[in-house]
């Protein structure tokens, strides 16, 4: 399949100040998917910095030249797809596997998680690992407005309900409890209705066999050609597509806007 | 040279060029506190004293009663008080720490040996008997300071920020002097015999320590008409505005060759300079001594403004 | 003044002396200053002593005590008497770090790509990977020369003629050397005569050597020379008299995290006219704190993006992120076994014995013997955290024993060691004291070691423990030439 990404964050505040971004915001061809065009544009802030960090996530660095009341960056382009049942393989990057067993604030797991991901344990790694996918997607209700982007995997799942970046992190939190190296990936997703959320987050398992697998629990699925896989990282603080520090008084306003769509050309020749 | 570093060697000497003329201020204060008025009291003046360091409405913030005790620990040991000896030797010190690298070893040390000695003082232990021994020593510091960097520091940028943080201060304690007593300075004393003021000049001069060098310059009494020439115009002394604006101007003008910059600094320091050379006396009295005295130190507080824009403070 | 019977009936713990031998001769290398201790009068040292103390006092070399907020400004007692290294000691010593120092160097290269190390199973996955001093950040990137720990504070301590063990790494941000540098200054204007009568080797070049090496590990791209800077957090600092000295002997600019900007993919620092470039930032800061946009974002320390700059190449910074791994405490057991991975060859400085909590049998052998050794917290510093076995309370131990047993991974524990001692002047005359040596290591386009280091002393008579925080003191530190 192929799909047309349109992103772009905006930041206004009242009082200017300096703004320093970094940004994981362009995806990488691998299994599953293929890039074909890709550009990010910044209005209000300067880049010149690219490089690959050890998640091999392509970063920019853009710093405001003095203070700014606003800054506009988009990210556009067309990545061809193709379903692999959500497996990424051994893409080239530095991390070793066992790195992604590291808790982190937001992935730390509970006793209650503990002994949900104990339920899940199978004789194999996939096994054990869809068995968290499933057990995590009934018990976890995916309900906007009740958790932040700072919520933790263990007050997520003790409330049962959380977005994406719940479902993602509990169930990282649970996969590293059982030994098994797991981490936090960005990306976009190609929905049916037309009004759902088309930024998305899932996360990763390592299986010794395939390699690294996607998981989705907030969507009880492995991803299909209908995702977009943009960056990874040990935890959604980590893997974000912008992550940004104000130097200056004052407070600002956020706004992300989305859009995915299946591209005109492809819907076309699929018909 | 980074913004903060020349910003720390400006606040740096402006302190200690304070520290210097509150010992001054506070010495003057005991001594008139001490002197008989002639009607069974002493000339007490606590309130003009404070009022020339600039701190009288901080100090009637407090409420408390204004007599020597009081006046004399909030200048020299409040804590609480901004702008007491104790907190500007104690900024000032913090000022150099936080650009070490840029004073010399002689500097450092006049700076720091005494923070360290004074911060040892306990103020209940300092009777009237200490007190001038006290302000002396302060004073003397201060010229240690200025003496290491007149002899050790490079001419280079670093040297100018101390040499404008001392006479942009400088400036202003001598304007604010004058200003707090401009009234018994108006012609119109000395018309009315004025020898009741005698001792308001003597004062005021004291204030700047410029009794002995006001007689040999004059070689004459106290009038109050070559008091306000000697401490705004004449060049030779080293407290008046003109003498003050003359090293001002000149460091102004180095820093903007070696840097390329500043021009805005540069162009406020050099009209107030060229002004205050191209009048006189009778001129500042026919547009009002007082008027001047603010306008002064309007202008001069714009240049400290404009040095920490130009040259990036912060 | 010294009267050797005196003098070593003061030695409470029988321990090897770094002066006398046990017949009251003295060893060779202290034939010289033994002599001279003999004809000084008491009166004479202490009037020394004054001076050293007044010079000491006037430098602000001051020292922040952590949680006594009133003193928060004292003096490290400095020692008159110098601790004196013979030549074919100082070969060993620096034989010995600098084989230490290229290993745990190529240590951290490897744990930061394939981790071959752990791939040979010398050394567990979870001590490396799963450690809070291991920066995933790090992975797959290649610092300037492959260097990660370019200053280096190796501490050592002796126990015999032969016997010196290495005790602790430091390989963040060890610091001590001005001391060294300030104390060599003191003692060369106290006793000109003394020093003298020996061949003592300089140490003044150490900041000329730190700028070399500093520059020796710009950034590939940089054109011209490169522009060094010294990160400091500030004037509150305990160390941060040690960071402006460093950077006045350098002739360098002392920064801090407000003065740098970064922009255009560059780093700048603010100037009076306008902004300048920087190449190399020295930066006496922790990890977690240099850059809130990539690790703790409540850092007002850093510098937002410094850590992109580093990891595009455009900066470097010193030491890299990541190297306290090379220096952990539960690491530090590995190290024969690092050394001997990277070099092929046997270590030439001895590891002193360590017991891991985290390992069952080892945790059982520590909790039956807690009253002969000494347990450390494994990320804890400055001798807080630590139990003192032989000198501990039947009730310490008890309370040491539950923290183990609650959380065993956070300790280790070792014998206890007869550290030599030294002679010391101790108010009254002249006695024993304890003493350990950090020799100071510079790696950048080579490896080195400057003749001397910062020799603690605990004053405390009979005390253990050398750290300036807890009533330790230093030593000037000569390292005799053939």
């Amino acid at each position: 399949m192929r799909i047309a990404v349109t992103h772009t964050t905006s930041y206004h505040s009242d009082t200017p100040a300096r703004a320093v971004q970094a940004l994981r915001l362009v995806p990488r061809s691998l299994r599953g998917q293929t890039v074909l065009s890709w550009q990010v544009r910044v209005e209000g802030a300067g880049g010149g910095l690219r490089y690959t960090d050890a998640f091999g996530n392509a970063v920019e660095l853009m710093a405001s030249h003095g203070p700014t009341t606003s800054v506009v960056i988009t990210a556009e382009g067309v990545v061809e797809t193709e379903d692999t049942a959500g497996v990424v393989g051994f893409p080239p990057e530095a991390v070793v596997p066992a790195v992604c067993l590291r808790s982190t604030a937001l992935t730390e797991a509970d006793d209650a998680i503990r002994a949900f991901a104990a339920t899940c344990r199978r004789e194999t790694a996939l096994a054990t690992l869809h068995a968290v996918l499933d057990g995590l997607h009934a018990a976890v209700a995916y309900e906007t407005g009740t958790t932040g982007s700072f919520t933790t995997a263990a007050a997520a799942f003790a409330a049962k309900r959380g977005v994406c970046q719940d479902h993602a992190h509990i169930f990282i939190a649970a996969a590293r409890s059982l030994g098994l190296p797991a981490r936090y990936v960005t990306g976009y997703l190609l929905t049916e209705e037309a009004d759902a959320v088309a930024h998305h987050a899932w996360a990763e398992a390592m299986t010794p066999d395939l390699g690294w697998v996607g998981f989705d629990a907030a969507n009880g699925q492995c991803p299909t050609d209908r995702y977009v896989r943009l960056a990874a990282g040990l935890d959604a603080a980590e893997a974000a597509p912008v992550r940004g520090v104000r130097l200056g008084a004052g407070s600002e306003t956020l706004q992300v806007n989305v859009g995915v769509q299946a591209s005109q050309s492809q819907s076309q020749s699929q018909g | 040279m980074l913004g903060r570093t020349a910003s720390s060697l400006f606040w740096m000497a402006r302190y200690m060029e304070r520290a210097e003329n509150l010992a001054r201020l506070a010495q003057v204060g005991h001594r008139v506190s001490i002197i008989p008025d002639g009607m069974g009291g002493y000339r007490e003046d606590w309130k003009a004293t404070l009022a020339s360091a600039g701190c009288l409405p901080a100090f009637e913030a407090r409420g408390a009663k204004l007599d020597a005790a009081t006046a004399q620990n909030f200048l020299l040991f409040d804590r609480a008080h901004a702008s007491s000896i104790r907190n500007c030797l104690e900024n000032a010190r913090n000022n150099g720490r936080a650009v070490r690298t840029a004073l010399t070893r002689e500097m450092w040390e006049a700076l720091n040996s005494t923070w360290i000695e004074f911060a040892a003082i306990d103020p209940a232990e300092v009777g009237p008997g200490r007190m001038v021994e006290l302000l002396d020593w302060v004073r003397q510091r201060s010229g240690q300071l200025r003496g290491a960097m007149l002899g050790s520091l490079l001419r280079d940028e670093g040297f100018h920020f101390c040499q404008l943080g001392t006479f942009i201060e400088r400036g202003d304690n001598t304007a604010r002097i004058l200003d707090v007593k401009y009234n018994v300075l108006l012609p119109v004393n000395e018309a009315l015999g004025g020898e009741r003021n005698q001792h308001q000049w003597d004062t005021i001069l004291r204030s700047v320590s410029a009794v002995g060098a006001y007689r040999y310059f004059y070689r004459d009494r106290l009038r109050p008409r070559q008091v306000a020439e000697f401490l705004i115009l004449r060049p030779e002394m080293p407290r008046s505005l003109r003498f003050c604006c003359d090293f001002i101007a000149p460091s102004l003008g180095a820093l903007a060759e070696m840097t390329g910059g500043g021009a805005a600094s540069l162009a406020l320091g050099s009209a107030l300079a060229a002004e205050l050379r191209g009048t006189d006396l009778d001129t500042i009295l026919r547009h009002g001594l007082r008027e001047f005295l603010q306008e002064f130190l309007g202008r001069n507080a714009a240049i400290s403004g404009a040095l920490a824009t130009d040259y990036h403070f912060d | 003044m010294l009267k050797t019977q005196a003098y070593n009936t003061g030695n409470d713990t029988v321990c090897f002396d770094e002066m006398l031998r046990a017949d009251f001769s003295a060893r060779e290398c202290y034939r010289t200053l033994f002599e001279w201790l003999q004809r000084q009068s008491p009166s004479g040292i202490r009037a020394k002593q004054a001076e050293a103390d007044a010079i000491f006092r006037r430098l602000g070399i001051t020292f922040a005590v952590y949680g006594a907020a009133e003193a928060n400004e004292r003096l490290i007692p400095f020692d008159l008497i110098p601790r004196v290294i013979s030549a074919a000691e100082w070969r060993f010593l620096e034989r010995g770090i600098e084989q230490r120092v290229r290993a745990l160097n190529a240590f951290l290269h490897d744990i930061y790509h394939r981790q071959e190390i752990v791939r040979a199973g010398r050394i567990p996955s979870e001590l490396v990977n799963g450690n809070s001093a291991f920066l995933p950040q790090m992975m797959g990137f290649d610092p300037p020369r492959g260097v990660y720990s370019h200053i280096i504070g190796t501490d050592i301590v002796r126990t015999e003629e032969d016997g010196f063990f290495v005790l602790e790494d430091n390989l963040r941000t060890p610091s001590g050397v001005s001391y060294m540098l300030e104390n060599r200054e003191t003692m060369m204007h106290l006793f000109p005569e003394l020093f003298a009568a020996h061949r003592v080797a300089p140490v003044e070049r150490y900041p000329e050597l730190l700028r070399q090496t500093l520059q020796s590990v710009a950034p590939s791209g940089c054109d011209g020379e490169p522009a060094v800077a010294v990160l400091t957090p500030g004037i509150y600092n305990s160390a941060y008299f040690e960071h402006a000295f460093l950077a006045d002997q350098m002739g360098v600019e002392l920064v801090q995290g407000s003065d740098l900007v970064v922009e255009d993919g560059a780093l700048w620092m603010r100037t009076i006219r306008g902004r300048a470039r920087v190449d190399v930032l020295y930066r006496r800061i922790d990890d977690a704190f240099i850059d809130p946009l990539n690790f703790r974002p409540d850092s007002m320390l850093g510098v937002p993006g410094l850590f992109d700059l580093y990891r595009a190449g455009r900066v470097t910074l010193v030491n890299a992120p990541g190297t306290g791994i090379a220096d952990d405490k539960a690491v530090y057991a590995y190290v024969p076994d690092i050394v001997e991975f990277y070099t092929g060859e046997k270590p030439i400085l001895k590891n002193v014995q360590t017991f891991r909590c985290s390992i069952a049998e080892e945790r059982g052998h520590v909790l039956e013997h807690l009253e002969e050794l000494v347990v450390k917290e494994v990320h804890g510093s400055g001798g807080y955290g630590m139990l003192i076995g032989p000198r501990s309370t039947r009730q310490q131990r008890a309370d040491f024993a539950e923290r183990i047993r609650a959380n065993p991974g956070n300790y280790i524990a070792q014998p206890t060691l007869a550290l030599s001692t030294c002679p010391a002047f101790a108010g009254s005359g002249i006695g024993p004291r304890h003493v350990d040596l950090r020799p100071f290591v510079l790696v950048g386009d080579r490896v080195r070691v400057v003749p001397g280091g910062l020799t603690r002393v605990a004053l405390k008579k009979g005390s253990l423990v050398v750290n300036s925080s807890q009533g330790g003191g230093t030593k000037d530190t000569w390292v005799l030439e053939d």
